[in-house]
C-alpha cells in the first residue's frame, strides 16, 4: 500500500484521450506558448541599445560580492566606493557630468563574477569596472575586460597575479592597494628584526589566494632572514572550530604564529588560541583590519598581536575619510571600505584628467596617476599598474589599534 | 605537550563539538523517525535559534539561561509552523516532493534571515567571564563546561519525556506505525507537530550554545552542521534517540582527531566518509536493528 | 539502437535549424553578451539535468552527488588542456571517462542502498570528491585553477548537448532503458522478472556520470577559472531541482527544467536580495501544486498537438 501511495507518477502509457483528460489540452498549450514566449523575449532583451545615450552621466560598474561567503567584504568595499562617488556627485560631478554607479552581485563566486562583469559591460554599457573585492573573482573578469577594452580597478585584491601575468602587465587592470610581496616582506622583517623571532608557524586560509600567497612570501622572507618555519597549517573559510589545529600548533612552541587571513576567522582563531594557552605574539595582515575583530576575539586576547595594514586611524590625513564614512553609514569603516574609497578617488581623478568617459583615455589616465591624495594616503601608479603606497604595522592594545611602525617604499 | 595530553585535549575539543551535533541530530532523528523525512531545513532552524538567542541577549539584555529558554520556545513554535505550512499538505506525496520542499524551506529561511539581518556575521556578546580549569597540561574552559552541562540536562529531559510521559508514548507509537497509532486513538497530526516543536527547540539550544562558544553567527551557519548532524543521526541509528546522542559525540571526537592529527581541511570529508562506511556496513547504525524489507 | 530512425533525423534537423538561428543572432550581435553566456549555461545545464534524469528519473536512483562528477570532469579536462595542451575534444572525452569511472565505482557499493539513504550517501560522496580536489595543491586547491583557455564556443556546447540528448533518448527507448524503468517501478519485481538490477543501475550511474563529466569540462572552459566552490551539494540540489521541475522521467522535461531554472536565476539577477527568496517560494509552490513537474512523464512528442502533426504527415 505504501508503494502505491508513494508513487504519484503512474506507469500507464497514456493514450491521447487520457492525456487530454489528465492535463487538459489548454493548459498544455498555454504552458508551451508561455515557454516559447519566454524563450524569445529572453533572447531579445539583451539586444538593441535603446537605453538613452545619456551624455550627462558617466557609467561605472560596481561588481562586488553582495551575497555568498564573502558578502561582508564585498559590501564594505562597495560602501567605500559609494561614498567617494556620492561626494563627487554632490560637489557637482566631473565637468558637469554625474557618475552613475551600476552594481552587480558576483555572489562570491568566480564564475558569477565573470557573468556579472559581462552583464555590466555589454548590457549596462559601463565605461569602467570596479571590483570585486577578492583576488579569485577579479582574475575571472580580467579576460573579459581586456577583450572588451574596459579598464578595471581592483580595490583590495593583493595578489600580484592580478596585474602582472607571466611577466606581462595586463593593460586594462589597475589596482588601488599594495601587493602581497610588500606585506609579507614587511611582516617577516618585523618578526625577525623587531620581535627577534627565530621560529614561526604559518596558519593560512586555504580557500583564499590572498592568504596562500602571503603565507608563501612570509616563509621565503622569514627563512631568508635566518628564521625557521616549523609548521604550516591551513583552515577553510567559514570554519568555526580551530581548537584542534591550534592544539597541534601549540606543540611546535614557535616564537610567533603568522595568520594572514580575514578578520572573521582571525577573531575566532585568536580567541581560541588564547583559550588554549598560546601566549606568543600573533602576526597578521590587512585582512585583520576591522573593528569586528575586537568583538569576535575580545580585547584581551588581541593583546600582543601585530598586523600590517594600509593606514592608521590616528593618522591625521585619514580623519576626513573616517568622519565622512561614519556620518553616511553610522558605523566606522574597515580596511575594505577604505580601499573601496581609494579606488573611487583614483577613478574620479583619472576621469578628470582624461577629460572624457572614453575607456581608453581613462585607462591611460589611470596609468599616469601620480601623488594623488586618497583616503589612506598618497598614491602613485607604478609601471606594473600597482600603486606605490606606504604600509603600517598596527599593534592591538586593549582593543585599540596603535601605530607601531610605518614603512614607506621608495618610489 | 606530548602525544597523550594532545590526544586528551583533542578529545575535550571533540566532545564540546559533538554535544552540539548531538543536539541537532536529536531533532533530525525524531523527525525522520516520525514522518520519514530528511528535514534539510533543520540546520536552518538551528540558525534561527542562534539569532533569536542573539537578539534576546543584545536587545532584551537577559542572561544566557533565559535567552536559551526564549529561543527554544520561539524556535519550537517556528518549527511547528513550518511543519503545518510546508510538510503537512505533502504527507501523501512522494518522498522526492517533500525533500525538494524541505530544500525550498531551507533556502527560504536562510535568505529571508539574510535579508533582515544582513550577511555580516554577528558576534555574541560575552555572557560570562572566561573560566579555565587546568588539569595538568590540558584545559577545559567555562564555556565547554556550559555546553556539556546544558546538553546533558536537555538529553535527560528529553529521555524522560519520551520514555515516561503519555505524549512520549504517543510519539513512539506514531514513529512505529502511523496508521495503527491512529487506530488506537492517537491524534497523529498533533503528535507530529509536537515532535517538530521539540526537535526545533533542541536545535535552537544548540544554536545559542554555538553562539556563546564560537562567538559568531551568520545566516548560512546552519548548512554544514545540519548535514553533519544528519550523519551523526545515521551513525547512531536513525530514529533512535540514544543513537543520535552517541552519534553526535563520536562524530565530534573523530572530527577533532582528524583536524588535530591530519589536517583540518579534511574534516568534512572525514564526516562524510564515516557516513558512507556506516551505510555500507551497518546501515541501521551503531545502535539500530536490522529490518528486512518485506515484499 | 542500431538504426537511426526517422524520428532522430527529424530531431537532428530541428536541432541544426535552431542552432543556425541562434548562431546567426549571436554573430550579428542581436543577443547581448550576458544572454549569450546564459545560453551557454542553459545548454550545459540541459546536459546535466538530462544525465541526472537518467539516474534519478528513469532508474529511480536518488542521486545527490552530480556536482561531484561534474567536478571530476571539469578538473581532468582543464589539467589536460592547460598543462598538457591536449585538444579540446580529447580533454572532454577524458573528463567524461574519468567521471564515468567514478560513477561506476560509486554505483557498485551503493547499490544496496535505496531511497533516502542513497541520497545522503551520494551527497556525501559528492562532497568528499570536492574536498579531496580542494586539498590537491597541483590544481590550485581551495583557491581554484586559473589560466584556463576559453575553448567553449556555442557550436561546441550546442552539439554536445544535442549528442547527449540523442544518446540518452535512444538509451531510454531501448531494452536497456526499459530495464531501468522496470527497476524504478519496482526493483524486487524487476529482479524477479530476470532483469539484472545490479548491471543496469551501474550502467545508469556510469552514463549519467560520464555526461556530467563532459558538461563539467565544457563549464570549466567558459570562465578562465574554476573553483571547488562551484561544485558543492548546493549545485547538486540545483540540478535536481531542474530535473524535478521539468518532470522526472521526461527528457523534454529536463530541457524545460534546465531552461526555466537558469532563466529565473538570470532574470532575477537584478534583485540579488530577493532572488533566492523568490526561488525558494517558487520551489515550494511547485511541489504543492504540480509535484510531477512541468511535463510529468510525458515527452513533447506525446502531447496532443505534435501527435496530430505526425498523424497528418505520415502513417501512424
Amino acid at each position: 500500500m505504501d508503494v502505491a501511495k508513494r508513487n504519484l507518477l503512474c506507469t500507464e502509457n497514456f493514450s491521447k484521450g487520457e492525456l487530454v483528460m489528465r492535463f487538459g489540452k489548454r493548459s498544455l498549450r498555454v504552458a508551451g506558448m508561455l515557454l516559447g514566449a519566454a524563450m524569445l523575449s529572453s533572447v531579445f532583451t539583451g539586444c538593441g541599445d535603446d537605453q538613452a545615450k545619456n551624455s550627462k552621466e558617466i557609467r561605472v560598474g560596481a561588481n562586488f560580492e553582495m551575497s555568498g561567503n564573502v558578502a561582508n567584504y564585498g559590501n564594505a568595499t562597495f560602501e567605500g566606493l559609494q561614498l567617494a562617488i556620492d561626494e563627487v556627485n554632490e560637489a557637482g560631478g566631473i565637468n558637469g557630468k554625474t557618475i552613475k554607479l551600476i552594481k552587480a552581485d558576483s555572489k562570491s563566486e568566480a564564475s558569477e563574477a565573470a557573468n556579472a562583469a559581462t552583464k555590466l559591460i555589454s548590457d549596462d554599457k559601463v565605461k569602467v569596472l570596479v571590483g570585486p573585492a577578492t583576488t579569485g573573482s577579479v582574475l575571472a573578469e580580467v579576460q573579459i575586460a581586456t577583450d572588451n577594452k574596459v579598464p578595471i580597478i581592483a580595490p583590495c585584491a593583493t595578489s600580484p597575479k592580478v596585474t602582472v601575468e607571466n611577466g606581462k602587465v595586463q593593460p586594462y587592470v589597475f589596482r588601488s592597494c599594495f601587493i602581497d610581496p610588500l606585506q609579507g616582506d614587511v611582516m617577516a622583517t618585523f618578526a625577525t628584526k623587531t620581535l627577534k623571532a627565530k621560529t614561526a608557524v604559518i596558519y593560512t586560509d586555504s580557500s583564499s589566494d590572498y592568504s596562500k600567497s602571503l603565507g608563501q612570501v612570509f616563509k621565503e622572507k622569514f627563512e631568508a632572514a635566518g628564521g625557521k618555519v616549523l609548521m604550516e597549517e591551513a583552515f577553510l573559510q567559514k570554519d568555526q572550530d580551530f581548537k584542534a589545529t591550534l592544539t597541534k600548533i601549540k606543540t611546535a612552541n614557535a616564537d610567533v604564529i603568522f595568520i594572514p587571513a580575514y578578520y572573521e576567522e582571525v577573531g575566532k582563531i585568536v580567541k581560541q588560541a588564547r583559550e588554549l594557552g598560546i601566549t606568543v605574539p600573533l602576526l597578521g595582515t590587512d585582512g585583520w583590519d576591522d573593528t569586528k575583530v575586537v568583538d569576535i576575539a575580545g580585547a584581551a586576547p588581541l593583546n600582543n598581536t601585530f598586523f600590517s595594514s594600509h593606514y592608521s586611524e590616528q593618522d591625521k590625513d585619514v580623519q576626513g575619510f573616517i568622519e565622512a564614512f561614519k556620518k553616511k553609514y553610522n558605523h566606522a569603516p574597515n580596511v575594505f571600505a577604505a580601499l573601496g574609497y581609494d579606488a573611487g578617488k583614483m577613478l574620479i581623478d583619472a576621469i578628470k584628467r582624461a577629460g572624457s568617459d572614453d575607456p581608453e583615455k581613462i585607462c591611460k589616465a589611470l596609468a599616469e596617476t601620480k601623488d594623488l591624495q586618497v583616503g589612506t594616503g598618497k598614491i602613485t601608479m607604478d609601471k606594473d599598474h600597482n600603486p606605490i603606497k606606504s604600509a603600517v604595522i598596527l599593534e592591538m592594545k586593549d582593543g585599540v589599534k596603535v601605530l607601531k611602525e610605518k614603512i614607506t617604499p621608495k618610489a | 605537550m606530548d602525544f597523550a595530553s594532545q590526544f586528551v585535549q583533542q578529545l575535550i575539543n571533540g566532545i564540546s563539538l559533538g554535544s552540539i551535533y548531538a543536539l541537532i541530530a536529536l531533532g533530525y532523528t525524531m523527525i525522520y523517525g516520525i514522518i520519514k523525512l530528511i528535514n534539510f531545513a533543520h540546520g536552518d532552524i538551528y540558525m534561527v535559534g542562534a539569532y533569536i538567542g542573539f537578539f534576546a541577549i543584545t536587545m532584551m539584555h537577559v542572561s544566557i539561561v533565559p535567552a536559551l529558554l526564549i529561543s527554544m520556545i520561539i524556535t519550537g513554535l517556528l518549527g511547528m509552523l513550518v511543519e503545518r505550512l510546508a510538510y503537512k499538505p505533502l504527507r501523501q506525496a512522494p518522498r522526492i516532493s517533500v525533500l525538494i520542499t524541505a530544500i525550498g524551506v531551507s533556502f527560504f529561511l536562510e535568505y529571508t534571515m539574510m535579508y533582515f539581518v544582513s550577511p555580516t556575521p554577528r558576534t555574541f556578546p560575552g555572557v560570562f567571564d572566561d573560566v579555565a580549569l587546568h588539569f595538568g597540561s590540558f584545559m577545559v574552559n567555562g564555556q565547554q563546561l556550559l555546553i556539556f552541562g546544558i546538553t546533558f540536562i536537555l538529553m535527560v529531559v528529553l529521555t524522560y519525556i519520551v520514555q515516561k510521559t503519555k505524549i512520549g508514548k504517543a510519539m513512539r507509537a506514531v514513529s512505529f506505525d502511523v496508521e495503527t497509532a491512529q487506530l488506537m486513538g492517537i491524534d497523529a497530526d498533533r503528535v507530529i507537530s509536537i515532535t517538530f516543536g521539540i526537535g526545533s527547540a533542541l536545535a535552537a539550544a544548540a544554536g545559542v550554545l554555538v553562539g556563546v562558544y564560537y562567538n559568531s553567527i551568520d545566516p548560512l551557519m546552519g548548512i554544514m552542521p545540519g548535514l553533519k548532524a544528519f550523519v551523526a543521526a545515521v551513525l547512531g541509528g536513525i530514529g533512535i534517540l540514544p543513537g543520535a546522542m552517541a552519534g553526535g559525540l563520536i562524530l565530534g571526537v573523530i572530527e577533532a582527531l582528524v583536524s588535530g592529527f591530519i589536517s583540518s581541511t579534511f574534516r568534512d570529508a572525514a564526516a562524510f566518509a564515516i557516513l558512507i562506511l556506516v551505510l555500507l556496513f551497518k546501515p541501521s547504525g551503531l545502535l539500530g536493528k536490522n529490518t528486512r524489507e518485506k515484499v | 539502437m542500431n538504426t537511426i530512425r526517422k524520428n532522430d533525423l527529424l530531431l537532428i534537423g530541428l536541432g541544426i535549424v535552431v542552432f543556425a538561428v541562434l548562431q546567426g543572432m549571436m554573430t550579428e550581435g542581436l543577443i547581448g553578451s550576458f544572454w549569450k553566456l546564459n545560453i551557454f549555461i542553459i545548454c550545459i545545464n540541459v546536459i546535466l539535468s538530462a544525465s541526472l534524469n537518467l539516474i534519478n528519473g528513469y532508474t529511480g536512483q536518488f542521486s545527490l552527488g552530480h556536482a561531484g562528477f561534474m567536478a571530476v570532469g571539469a578538473y581532468v579536462g582543464v589539467v589536460l588542456t592547460t598543462n598538457f595542451h591536449w585538444p579540446f575534444l580529447l580533454a572532454l572525452v577524458a573528463g567524461g571517462a574519468a567521471a564515468a569511472l567514478l560513477g561506476c565505482l560509486i554505483g557498485l557499493p551503493t547499490l544496496r542502498l535505496n531511497g533516502d539513504y542513497l541520497a545522503i550517501a551520494t551527497l556525501g560522496l559528492g562532497e568528499i570528491i570536492r574536498i579531496v580536489i580542494m586539498n590537491i595543491q597541483y590544481v590550485g586547491g581551495a583557491a581554484g585553477f586559473t589560466g584556463i583557455p576559453h575553448l567553449t564556443t556555442f557550436p561546441w556546447v550546442f552539439f554536445v548537448m544535442l549528442f547527449t540528448l540523442i544518446v540518452i533518448k535512444n538509451f531510454v527507448n531501448s531494452t536497456h532503458g526499459r530495464a531501468c524503468i522496470a527497476i524504478r517501478e519496482n526493483e524486487i519485481a524487476a529482479e524477479a522478472m530476470g532483469v539484472n538490477t545490479t548491471k543496469y543501475k551501474v550502467i545508469a550511474f556510469t552514463i549519467g556520470a560520464a555526461f556530467a563529466g563532459v558538461a563539467g569540462g565544457l563549464f570549466a572552459h567558459c570562465f578562465y577559472i574554476i573553483n571547488p566552490s562551484s561544485f558543492t551539494f548546493m549545485q547538486s540540489f540545483n540540478y535536481l531541482i531542474m530535473v524535478v521541475m521539468g518532470g522526472l522521467g521526461s527528457l523534454t522535461g529536463s530541457i524545460a527544467g534546465a531552461f526555466v531554472v537558469t532563466f529565473i536565476s538570470a532574470a532575477l539577477a537584478s534583485w540579488p536580495e530577493f532572488r533566492m527568496i523568490i526561488y525558494a517560494l517558487a520551489l515550494i509552490l511547485l511541489m504543492f501544486y504540480r509535484p510531477q513537474g512541468l511535463f510529468g512523464y510525458i515527452e513533447l512528442t506525446q502531447i496532443g498537438i505534435v501527435q496530430r502533426l505526425k498523424l497528418k504527415g505520415g502513417h501512424k
